[in-house]
This record gives C-alpha cells, structure tokens and sequence, in this order.
C-alpha cells in the first residue's frame, strides 16, 4: 500500500526458474534477442564439436529446448542427466591427455578440424605464437580473438540499461570500484577529499561500454578506456559526452593492448582487466604487454572466472542457458583460468600478487558479495616490481642461496640439514 | 537483475511528462551550454537546507556541484527577535545529531533553544497518563523556533558558498524527466525550467517542496492524502510565573489533542489541534476568553466519567501490586497568564504519503514524501531523518564513484525511510482516531492501554526509543578520512 515491491522476491526466483515469458514487455525483448544470439552462435560451433564433448554439447541442447517448451520438470530432469555426464567425462577426460582442452578451436568456416602434424609443424616455426589457434593471424601476435569480438557486437548497445543483459556487470562495480580504488590509496599518503583517485594514470583494458571507467574517471583519474569492438568505444564515448567532467577524465580508443604498448611504456599507475582474460587468446602476451604499460609499483587489477567444474555448472550452462544472468555465448570454459595458473603467469612476468580474493553473484538479489571461495568468480591484484633490472626468476635466486649457505657451513653434519630443509 | 522483473516503474516515463518532445528540442540546441550540476534540492524549508547543508559539507562531495532552489527571497536578520516566534519543532536528539554533523547546531545554540527532559501525555476522559523521561533526566528532546534553525543553515550555506550555490527567488515551473537509457541525442539528466525562463540541467533532483510538491505532482508520483478535520492553532503564551520550565505536556482532548511546549522559564508554545470551527472561534476570541479555554483544557476534569474512573483505578491497583516501584502521579502544567498579541495563528491539518520516494535520479524527503499530525511532534524530525539516511546512502555512492541518480541506492533509502516512516504515519493516525472521540469502550481501551503502556517500561522505552531515533544511526561526515 505504501510502495514498495512487495512481489518483487517471488517474482525474482520465478525468473531466476526461468519463466521468462512472463512479465514486462523487455523481458520479451531480451527473450528474443538471446534467441537470436543463439541462432547466429550454433552454426559455428557443431562442426568442431570433438567427440568427447558432443553428447555434453547436444543434452545443453536439448536442455534449451526445454527451456523453451517451459516444461520445468524435464529441465530438471535434464540438468540431473547433464551433470551426471559432466562429472563422467570430466573423469574420463582426467585420465585421457591433457593437452586436449587447449586446442578447442572456435574459430569458424575454416574447413576441417586442424591436423595434429600441422599443428606441431607451425609450432616449430620461429614467427608463430605458441598457440595454435593464433595461426590465423600468424603475421602478427594478437591477443583478440574475432569470435568473441562477434559476439559482444550484437549486445553493444545494450550497455547502459542497468536492468538488461549487463545488470549483473553493473553490480560489480560495487565490487571492483572498492577493491581498485582501496587498494591504490594504500600506494599514496594522502589524497583529495572528493576526488581520491586523482593524479592517477589507469587503463582499462577490454572496457566495453565503459561500465568501470566511468567510476574510477568520477573519482578522479584520468583513464584510458581501450576495447577491440568498435561499437563499444561508440557507446563508450557517446555515454560519457554528456558528462561534462568525465569527458574530459576519459578517453576511449579502439584498439588492443599490443597496439598501444609501445607508445604507452610505463606510463599508467594502474591496469585494470576486468573480465576481460577470459576472453583473450594469448594470456601470456597479454600480461606481458600489461606489465610493460605499467609503471614500476604499478597494480594490476584482474577480475575473471576459475576454471573449475562449478564454473561450468553455474557459470555457463545456468548463468547462460538456464537463466539467461549472462548472454548465451559470452563465455567459453576452456579459456577461464584458475587464480593458481594466474598467479604462476604473473609473477613470472615479475608482478607480485598482492590479493586474491573471491567473489559470489546472488542471482536472487542481484547483489555480489566477497567470498572466501575463489571456484566461481575472483578478483586478483598484483603489483609491478619497482627493481630497475629484468627480475631474476626464482630457482636461480634459490640455487644462489644454497650455495652461499653451503659456502659458510664447512661442516657435513649440518649440510644435509640445511640441504633438506631447503627441499622443503 | 533483481529489478528485472520490477521493471515498470522504473523505465516508463511518466506520463506528465507531456512536454518533453517540445523542450526536447530546446534541450538539444542549448543542453551543452548549462552546467551540469550533480544534485539540485528544490525547495529551501528546514528540510531542503539542511539536505543541501549536510551534502555541502560531506567530505565525499568535495568536487560536485549541488544547488538550492528557493521559492521565496532571502531572509536577512541582524539580530535576533526578542519575541519568539510561534511556529516551533520539537528537534529529537537524533535530529540535533545531524544538524551538529554540519556545524547548524552551535549556531542555534548560540541563539536560542529550549531542552525538556519529561513529557508527560495524559487524557481528558480519564486518568490515565503516560509520562516518558531519560534515565538520567537526560535532555529528551529539543524546543526550537523554526526561524532559529533557517538561520542556522543559512549561515552554514552561506560559509559553503564554494560548493554548494543558493538561488533564491526561483520557483522551478517544469522538470522533464530523462528516458530509462540512453537513446540518441537525449540527455540523460533532468532538465528543470525555472520562472524566468533559464533550464538547468541535474543528475538527482532532490524534491523537499513541501506536501503540496510541485515535483512529486511531475514526476507523476501517487499521493495517498486525507484531510484531518482539524486545524492546529499556534500561539506563544506567558506563563503566570516562572518556573523550570523543563516538561512538555499534552492532553488528548476529544476535540482534539492540546499540547504546551516549553520555550523559556516565562514563555511556551501552544499547539492546540481541533475543529474547524473551534480553532477560527479560538483565533478570533479575546485574549482572556482566550487564556481560560486553554486553562480549562488542561485543567478542567469535565470530561470524566465515574465508569471510567473506577476501571482505570482498577487497572492501577492491579499495577501497583504486581510493580509497586513506581508511582507517576498526573501533574497538572503551570497555568497561563497572557498571550502574545498577533502570535495566534491557524493551519490546516491532513496526512500525506507518496507511494514511492523514488524515481530514477529523483528522490523525495521532507513533507513531500510524506505529513502527519503534529499530535507526536515527529513531522521535522521523519524529514530530518530522510536527509541523513539519503546523505549516507549518496556519500558512499560517490566514493564508489556511482552515478548519483541511480536506482540501485536511491531504492536503499527508500526501503530505509519506508519502513520508519509508514510505522510512525500509521501509528500517528491510529492514536488520533482513537483520542477523537469520547465513546465509552474506545475510552476504556485506551485508558487501560495507556496505563499498561506506562507500566510495562519497555514498552515504553521503545516508544520514546523509535520517535527519538529518526536520524541517530548512521552519520559518518567530515570526521571520516
């Protein structure tokens, strides 16, 4: 009587079951336009299903069409039969090579799946990344994968409805804006009241509609906003015209990080990837050339999915095809990446991480929350190391060590000690 | 995603939105010309200047743009008026809070105030009283004039002058709302078109108009608003002599509740609420006539009746058997001498409240979202709440670096404020239908419900708690790092 959405959590978990159909006409709308999403994404994919994950692929199929028909109790049903072949095969494939997951291959109409010969024959080859799904583009090194580019074109100007297909993106930003921006003021003394950023330098990368540039420009930065996808940067920069202080904080650039790197050396406080590494082909490459954009002391801010078998149950087959939190075809689960594996690549490329972190979407609420949990979605913040040399890698500074301390113990009795207590 | 399925209210424009498609054209030609700025509060009452007082002075809006939009000119006081003036608020300490928060409260100390440290609330149809103090005798609340408040935040304005701008004289006269995202060439911010004809452009508007809200009416927001058959009359009184004036009182009367509010050792306020036509007979009688029918309504026990008396003694006994600790025997207030020539005055009562506080980059506080009977003294103090818990939920917002007209907060103060305010509203308004009439079995309700309240000590902590909570929690200004 009073106001108020006295409906409004019996309505939020009837639509997180999936009765989409009911309900306002931009339900509707988005129906259809995941529909279409779907229809253009399934020619692409069938022809390079391998055999060991083609009965995975045709029950998330049947499972759609269940959706469709709206009979909940099959879907249900299908979703029990699904995870019962997930958890089979993913023991199967446990045992089977393990190298199999990294040649998935989405790149489309280019005939016949690749040749295991060819493939180790373009790895000898000097000028060929070390992937081979980059060999399309073997002429130069690119971390931008066309396939996604695609799919983010047709949702490009969906960016700003905070309730539509990126509403979950919107509430991260009560995530990641706190996590940025705390973790940067920790780096300075003090700062303005009002504007607490300001003086700061950040990129970010894979920006999009501009979601997080936006906040960290209002707090006080001034930012760089680059994306692959031309229609991004457009909604980017016709959102941000209207603001006459962001206007002048941010600018968007069409581009990838590998065509800015050599103008940009060293010159941002801060690189922020959000969501962005689950995307990219060469993962490598891609922090390599953040660290170079980086200052010395400079952070890396990352946000993206674990590669985990809740990531696939949760993150792709419900988020995407039951309940349609992320549009279908976003993701792909073999690029998601595990913090252990993230970590290893960063410190390699001499960034020490400073915070990992999980977080938790309540798709019921909408809200996300910090989480012990890294399975799902988390965040990760590293640091580039202020040392003016190459950073030495650390079984070098071990074996160095070791050396000095057998240098200094004459003694054979406390050597084996010493020895085993470093093989600790 | 949450607000999905919620989704109406937040994206269909209103439909008073009718010139948009005119002005829209304007908006286009002149929109990159105006400033932008970040929150613009229309109205400048005690509610409105202390919303724009409380964001000038947060730490977390340093660098944003806010402008108060006033109707009327610009008060100029050299000094103050040895006469009070009669239109007074009971200030809660949660109240006082916040406006010490901004620095508004050393200036009113500086002028003038009154603390009480009791009440006591009885009924004219019985014994039955009520009386609510502080452990410690501790101040319970705060009598101050309404110019001594305007005053206070004019001068905190005036000393934020770099942030936060006054336009005084400016009746906004059209506000054209943005579409639910962006579309081509729209600004997505609010226009607002003032009297002379000059647009600003925002991205909160923050309607504190009163209840006869101009943007509350705009923005197509449902009213839910009766007229009380009652007026209140105001009137500063004499006292025959001076005593510690320290004690709020009200009676209920059939007609209507009277209540006298301490305002020096010489001087009260008077708050009489009652018919229409009693409260014009009253405002138009000769002084004298005047002083004894306010003496006699508080004094006169004509109204009793023996059924009553004897079942409310009853009830007391029965308490002071199973409680014997305490004993409230009713006092009676100290009787008027005079009254201040040309302080009486009638007003109008009724009960507002708008079916939603907020719109996308539009919010409400103040009487615009919602009025009540003066009967519990809360009116200023809800508004004064709905500018603290708005401000909190804004300065965490900017230090997130949100968009400030968004809905995602917005709907947090609305839950915050909905919640305290629709409790008190309807409690307001139950106690007044109940103290309205002098029927026997709505009589003896109420006096045993009243005695049983005034026992049982918790109960009546929480009701002394609720009303002096309004806007206690939650003030984290300049002091934060």
């Amino acid at each position: 009587m009073w106001g108020g959405r006295p409906l409004s959590c019996g309505n939020r978990l009837l639509g997180v079951l999936g009765s989409r159909c009911r309900g306002a006409r931009a339900q509707a709308a988005r129906f259809t336009g995941r529909a279409e999403i779907q229809f253009n994404w399934t020619p692409q994919t069938k022809p390079w299903v391998f055999s060991d994950y083609r009965i995975m692929w045709f029950k998330s199929y049947r499972m759609t069409f269940a959706c469709l028909s709206r009979m909940k109790i099959h879907r249900f049903y299908f979703i029990y039969l699904f995870m019962r072949d997930t958890w089979r095969e993913s023991e199967t494939k446990a045992e089977g090579q393990p190298g199999s997951s990294q040649v998935w291959d989405l790149i489309p109409g280019s005939g016949s799946h690749p040749e295991p010969k060819a493939d180790a024959q373009l790895l000898s080859h000097p000028g060929v990344p070390k992937y081979p799904w980059t060999r399309l583009y073997s002429t130069s090194q690119t971390t931008v994968d066309s396939n996604e580019i695609k799919t983010f074109l047709a949702l490009a100007h969906r960016w700003w409805d905070e309730q539509g297909v990126y509403a979950p993106l919107h509430s991260m930003n009560d995530l990641r804006v706190p996590f940025i921006r705390d973790n940067l003021l920790k780096t300075v003394a003090h700062h303005q009241p009002g504007k607490p950023l300001s003086g700061m330098k950040i990129l970010d990368v894979g920006c999009g509609g501009g979601l997080l540039t936006e906040p960290l420009g209002r707090l006080g930065a001034s930012v760089i906003g680059i994306d692959p996808v031309d229609e991004n940067i457009k909604t980017a920069q016709h959102h941000k015209s209207f603001d006459p202080v962001l206007d002048k904080r941010i600018e968007y650039r069409v581009g990838s990080l590998e065509e800015i790197v050599q103008e940009t050396a060293e010159t941002f406080d801060a690189v922020v990837a959000s969501e962005v590494v689950e995307h990219v082909i060469d993962l490598e490459t891609f922090i390599q050339c953040c660290c170079e954009v980086l200052k010395p002391g400079g952070s890396l801010f990352i946000t993206t999915i674990n590669k985990t078998q809740l990531s696939y149950a949760l993150g792709i087959v419900f988020a995407e095809q039951i309940a349609g939190i992320v549009p279908k075809g976003t993701h792909t689960w073999e690029k998601f990446i595990s913090p252990e594996k993230l970590e290893s690549i960063l410190e390699s490329n001499g960034l020490s991480v400073q915070t990992v972190t999980g977080m938790l979407y309540n798709p019921l609420s909408g809200y996300w929350n910090w989480s012990e949990n890294t399975s799902l979605n988390y965040a990760a913040h590293a640091v580039k190391s202020k040392a003016q040399e190459h950073p030495v890698p650390a079984e070098f500074v071990f074996k160095g060590e070791t050396e000095e301390l057998r240098d200094k113990d004459s003694t054979d009795s406390t050597n084996p000690g010493v020895q085993e207590e470093l093989k600790k | 995603m949450a607000a999905r399925l919620a989704a109406s209210r937040w994206r269909a424009p209103p439909a008073a939105a009718g010139p948009g498609p005119l002005l829209s054209c304007r908006r286009w030609s002149g929109a990159r010309a105006d400033a932008v700025y970040d929150v613009v509060v229309s109205g400048g009452g005690l509610v409105g200047a202390a919303m724009a007082c409380a964001l000038g002075y947060d730490i977390h809006f340093h660098d944003k743009k806010i402008l108060l939009l006033e109707a009327g000119p610009k008060k100029v006081w050299e000094k103050l008026p040895e006469t009070y003036s009669n239109r007074v608020s009971s200030i809660s300490p949660g109240s006082a809070t916040l406006l010490s928060s901004f620095g508004a409260w050393d200036h009113i100390c500086n002028m003038r105030y009154r603390a009480f440290r009791r009440m006591q609330v009885w009924d004219a149809c019985s014994e039955a009283l009520i009386m609510f103090d502080k452990d410690n005798l501790d101040d319970m609340g705060y009598i101050v004039e309404n110019d001594v408040i305007m005053r206070a935040l004019t001068k905190q304005l005036e000393a934020a002058s770099d942030r936060v701008t006054v336009l005084y004289r400016s009746k906004a006269v059209g506000y054209t709302w943005p579409y639910p995202f962006t579309m081509a060439d729209s600004s997505p911010w609010v226009h607002i078109t003032l009297g002379d004809g000059s647009t600003l452009q925002t991205k909160l508007l923050v309607g504190a108009d009163g209840h006869n809200s101009g943007v509350r009416q705009a923005a197509g927001i449902q009213n839910i608003s009766w007229n009380y058959d009652q007026s209140a009359v105001v009137a500063t009184l004499h006292l025959s002599e001076a005593t510690e004036n320290n004690v709020a009182w009200q009676r209920f009367l059939p007609s209507g509740p009277i209540a006298l509010l301490p305002l020096s050792d010489t001087l009260s306020s008077l708050v009489w609420s009652t018919s229409h036509e009693h409260a014009a007979e009253l405002v138009s009688m000769d002084e004298e006539k005047f002083v004894d029918a306010i003496n006699s309504a508080f004094w006169s026990d004509a109204n009793h009746t023996d059924f009553i008396d004897s079942a409310g003694a009853m009830l007391q006994y029965a308490v002071a058997f199973l409680k014997p600790t305490k004993v409230s025997a009713r006092q009676l207030p100290p009787s008027v001498a005079r009254v201040d020539a040309k302080s009486r005055v009638l007003f109008p009562l009724g009960l507002g409240h708008a079916a939603e506080y907020v719109r996308p980059r539009l919010a409400l506080i103040g009487d615009a979202a919602h009025r009540v009977h003066p009967l519990a003294g809360q009116g200023v103090n809800m508004g004064f709440g709905d500018v603290s818990s708005l401000v909190h939920h804004l300065s965490a917002a900017a230090f997130n670096g949100k968009d400030l007209g968004s809905m995602s907060h917005l709907t947090g103060y609305e839950t915050d404020r909905q919640r305290h305010n629709t409790a008190l509203l309807a409690a307001t308004d139950l106690l007044k239908r109940l103290y309205s009439t002098s029927a026997t079995p709505l009589v003896l309700l109420r006096t045993w419900g009243l005695q049983a309240t005034n026992a049982v000590s918790p109960l009546k902590v929480r009701c002394s708690w609720f009303s002096q909570k309004s806007c206690s929690l939650r003030i984290d200004f300049a002091n934060d790092s």
